[in-house]
């Protein structure tokens, strides 16, 4: 009952078992797609947990590049019993459904629109390997092979990919590729092969790599010459600070001391971990943290400290499910509000938007400037999906000319030559007054301090002296405007109504763009990149009759930002709000919009607000 | 109320130290403090043992949390950069500005309330960390500053001021930094200058975490009959069972101690300091044996002062661990941090 055929664009759903070894194979089928050239997504969808709950991944092929979950399940592979009665359900009709037949399942697996491929994947590998473990490791493996068949994926290529993986241990490399073997030939011995959903060499992968956020940004922070971190682990910004480590560990060593050129500090606890990023940046060093937001709450009191002693501090905000513990493994936008405004008082923070690893790397260098420049903390909006999962991004480039900007220091030279320092003194009319760092020249010390300050650094309980420092904060607020990146807008001018969106929504914003447009509906686009807003985001709120809202969280965070810190009449922003933990897909914002245009002003979430 | 410059009235005649500078060279803004509050005295204590080592002003960073104690860190030595952080957040400060620079003074003002309650685990993990600095409590038992509430450490049976009984167990910074692995560990007297101030120079030769407990009455919320933290109690039940002379690296060193009852510890910058024992029974270089000696004399209400415990500690200090640079991490140059564009090519390998 198969469709007709496609080829590069399908997706692929492998339900497993967490701790089986699941992520080598699929990992190997995605890369093995990315290197023949053709287009390739990769999501995980994990539990909080190290062994024996439900997990899933899944591969979107895609010929046009796009990034975002479709939405749809053209291949299921159930390998975990538990949830099978789910997983067959979530086939698209036409769909394919690949089981461990070892233990036949007719009843539970019985879909008449969707064909079953049934492949004894546990006996065949108890006839073949020795070991429990190994049993359970190499099933896995054999639906990778069973998929080369079906897919047919070029098995040279995989062969490539394990031998690059297990480069140390040559003899898993036979193992492996006899579990890959044992599934190839069975399917093909079985089944009609290649399905009608297949793939088929393409040339569109050159230039790119196959890179998560976590990773980008670690390797930005590297980059960028952060010299300090501090952190406490938590999912999913874990891996952000494991990769600066490992990088920093191969990078920043020094070839003939062997010393290392950056410190690394496992904190107490994310008060702490701020703490010490605001410690060694009022220092000179260029400091930051990773956390997710649990730790963005503890951080708060420290935050609101950056903000008024005026001290530069970068931290990657790598988002997860709220509220409170939530569900650390899934994905969500939910902290935008928090991060804007993290800390009591009038306090507010300059935010970067990443939509991929790509901009993750550029972001992390561009945090590091900012936060200098502006003296003050800035934070950096990843979310899971971003931060967890590889992301085909056109290569990272690093230009050798790059300067970092470590905004206006005084150095011993030019305090020699000035008289008398003052540190909150607004020279130069930007809002942005000068630092120094201890140990530098007498001239330089001052006194930071969360209480009450006078321009000249002072304690104050005065008014009008208090309000003159707080003033000046809004105006080196003004000058951030300006210097946080611009928003990318796709604009056509007989278009009244647009999509604005936020961060890892692009992909699926992008392709519901031309989904959109295929069907008649054209819509302009704008995706914020920095808090807080500039002109231009002002600009296209304005030129827009209706402007739906896409984000990843319950309460519109975005849509509230963007009617507090904007001009916009909050009757024209229109939310589209996805908040399952599951990134969005693209289809859920075609069927939202549509779905407003079907019913005129209604607004799908507009009791929000 | 606005900041109070201090004027700077410097007569000719004012003892200068080996980089020509007076003791008010060393002091800081006048004191907001309530008249004869403890704390004023260790200020007082700080600027001599400064001046005394001859600490380059720029070179001193002073750090602190909230408190009354907290803000003393502006009443001294006006030419080393301050920090008045968050309540009980001040170590973690200072562990990232010693990253950044490990050749400065850094020195820590907490208080009971600051490192005991809402602080206990940052001051916890600075010694775990063996961070270099000197870091001192200004103990008065109550928060001063939010007028007179309880601290953790304040003993059981002590009074407040409105009559209410402390009845928990206090927390003994001083058994803590012992047990924790502190290898610098002294308590001492606010109103006991003569033994504060080599103590609190001796702490700032020290490379590692060197603590010093300071009983600092609050005149205002606990100095009255009934309190085991005033004026006279404390001096009644204070105890030194240490002295310590503090002998800075390039003085002569002139041996008026004699071998057997006194013990000179070498400080990492070539300075020593001179343990003089006056309980024959005590060591203060075993950890272990100070711990039970101190707790001893603690369950018998009698406050032991003096450099209790001293032992190298540099092995483990946090620049030795982590192999960071001579190079202070903050002046290390660009190009010594960025891996350039070919590497990141090369890097890219692993991504296809
Ligand atoms: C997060 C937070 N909670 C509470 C306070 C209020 N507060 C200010 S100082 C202080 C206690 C200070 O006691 P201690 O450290 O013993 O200093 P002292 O005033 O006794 O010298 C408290 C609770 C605060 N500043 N911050
Ligand atoms: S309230 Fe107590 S601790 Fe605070 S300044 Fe007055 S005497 Fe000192
Ligand atoms: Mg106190």
């Amino acid at each position: 009952m198969s469709a007709a055929t496609r080829i590069n664009d399908f997706v692929i759903k492998i339900a497993t078992v967490n701790g089986t070894g699941s992520a080598s194979a699929n990992t190997l089928l995605m890369k093995s797609i990315f290197r023949s050239g053709i287009p390739v997504m990769g999501k995980n969808y994990f539990p909080s947990n190290i062994q024996g709950l439900p997990t899933w991944y899944e591969i979107r092929v895609s010929k046009d590049g796009y990034v975002a979950r479709s939405g749809k399940v053209d291949i299921m592979v159930c390998m975990n019993a538990e949830t099978y009665a789910r997983d067959v359900r979530e086939v698209a009709a036409g769909g394919y459904l690949i089981y461990d037949s070892t233990w036949p399942r007719p009843a539970l697996l019985k879909r008449d629109d969707v064909t079953v491929i049934g492949v004894p994947l546990a006996r065949l590998c108890n006839e073949n390997f020795k070991g429990v473990r190994t049993r359970i490791l190499m099933k896995n493996i054999c639906y990778a092979g069973v998929l080369a068949a079906l897919l047919d994926l070029d098995v040279e290529r995989i062969r490539e990919l394990l031998a690059e993986t297990y480069a140390k241990k040559p003899a898993l490399i036979d193992s492996n590729m006899q579990a890959i073997q044992l599934g190839y030939d069975y399917a093909k011995a079985n089944y009609t092969c290649p399905l009608p959903l297949r793939v088929e060499k393409m040339n569109s992968t050159a230039g790119h790599v196959m890179i998560d956020g976590n990773t980008a940004a670690g390797l930005g922070a590297v980059y960028a010459g952060a010299t300090v971190a501090g952190w406490y682990p938590i999912t999913p910004s874990t891996s952000l600070m494991d990769a600066f480590k490992s990088f920093a560990d191969k990078l920043r060593i020094d070839p003939e001391t062997k010393r290392a050129n950056f410190a690394f500090i496992q904190a107490e606890d994310e008060l702490a971990a701020i703490g010490m990023v605001l410690g060694a940046s009022w220092n000179g060093a260029r400091s930051f943290t990773a956390t997710s937001g649990p730790g963005i709450s503890l951080m708060n009191e420290f935050l609101g400290l950056g903000y008024y002693a005026e001290i530069p501090a970068v931290v990657f905000d790598v988002q997860r499910v709220g509220p409170s513990t939530g569900m650390p493994t899934r994905t969500q936008q939910c902290d935008l509000l928090a991060a804007a405004y993290a800390s009591h008082g009038d306090t507010k923070h300059v935010c970067l938007y990443p939509a991929n690893p790509e901009e993750c790397f550029y972001m992390a260098v561009q945090a590091f400037d900012l936060a200098e420049r502006l003296q003050t903390p800035v934070l950096v909006l990843l979310d899971l999906d971003i931060g967890m999962n590889d992301w085909m991004c056109r290569d990272l480039k690093w230009d050798d000319s790059y300067v970092p900007d470590r905004g206006k220091v005084l150095d011993r030279e030019a305090l020699e030559k000035i008289d008398k320092f003052y540190r909150y003194l607004d020279k130069d009319e930007d809002g942005i007054p000068y630092r120094t760092f201890p140990g530098v020249h007498p001239k330089g010390a001052y006194f930071t301090r969360g209480s009450g300050h006078t321009q000249l650094g002072t304690y104050t309980e005065d008014a009008v002296e208090y309000q003159r420092v707080l003033d000046r904060l809004l105006r080196k607020f003004a000058t951030a405007k300006r210097l946080v990146p611009k928003p990318v807008i796709e604009r056509d001018t007989r278009n009244d109504a647009a999509i604005v969106s936020i961060g890892s929504c692009d992909g699926a914003v992008r392709e519901a763009l031309d989904m959109l447009a295929a069907r008649g509906v054209r819509l302009d686009y704008l995706r914020v990149r920095g808090f807080p807003f500039g002109e231009e985001v002002e600009k296209f709120l304005e030129e827009h009759a209706v402007v739906y809202v896409v984000e990843q969280n319950r309460d519109a965070q975005l849509r509230s930002l963007l009617t507090l810190e904007t001009r916009v009449e909050k009757s024209k922003l229109r939310s589209l709000l996805h908040y399952s933990g599951l990134p969005v897909s693209s289809a859920f914002i075609v069927d939202g919009v549509l779905a407003d245009r079907a019913e005129g002003r209604r607004a799908v979430a507009g009791e929000a607000s | 109320m606005t900041f109070i410059p201090k004027p700077k009235v410097t007569h000719p005649n004012l003892p200068r130290n080996e980089l020509g500078l007076t003791r008010r060279d060393y002091e800081g803004a006048l004191s907001t403090l309530c008249a004869g509050c403890g704390h004023d005295s260790i200020t007082a204590a700080i600027v001599e043992a400064c001046w005394g080592i001859s600490a380059k002003p720029e070179n001193v960073v002073k750090l602190s949390g909230i408190g009354c104690s907290s803000k003393t860190t502006a009443y001294f030595v006006s030419g080393g950069h301050g920090f008045n952080s968050v309540h009980g957040r001040m170590p973690s400060i200072a562990m990232g500005a010693n990253a950044a620079n490990h050749r400065l003074h850094y020195i820590g003002i907490s208080g009971d309330g600051d490192s005991l309650s809402i602080g206990l685990g940052q001051f916890c993990h600075a010694i775990r960390r063996n961070l270099d600095m000197l870091y001192i409590i200004e103990n008065n038992g109550v928060y001063g500053l939010t007028k007179g509430q309880f601290s953790a450490s304040a003993d059981v049976g002590t009074k407040a001021k409105k009559g209410e009984v402390n009845h928990q167990p206090p927390i003994d910074p001083v058994l803590l930094a012992l047990n924790l692995g502190a290898g610098f560990v002294a308590r001492s007297f606010s109103g006991d200058k003569r033994q504060l101030v080599p103590l609190i120079q001796a702490g700032l030769s020290y490379k590692g975490f060197a603590f010093i407990d300071v009983m600092s009455p609050c005149v205002t919320f606990n100095d009255h009959e009934g309190s085991t933290k005033s004026y006279a109690y404390t001096r009644e039940h204070m105890e030194p069972v240490v002295e310590a002379d503090y002998v800075p690296f390039a003085r002569e060193i002139v041996a008026d101690y004699s071998p057997g009852e006194a013990l000179p510890v070498m400080m990492h910058d070539g300075s020593r300091v001179v343990l003089r024992k006056l309980a024959t029974d005590y060591d203060p270089t075993d950890a272990h044996k100070a711990h039970a000696y101190v707790q001893e004399h603690l369950a018998r209400g009698e406050h032991l002062t003096g450099l209790l415990h001293c032992r190298p500690t540099e092995d483990t200090e946090f620049h030795g661990l982590n192999r960071t640079p001579d190079v202070p991490l903050n002046e290390l140059p660009y190009a010594k941090l960025n891996p350039g564009a070919a590497t990141l090519g090369k890097l890219l390998a692993r991504y296809r």
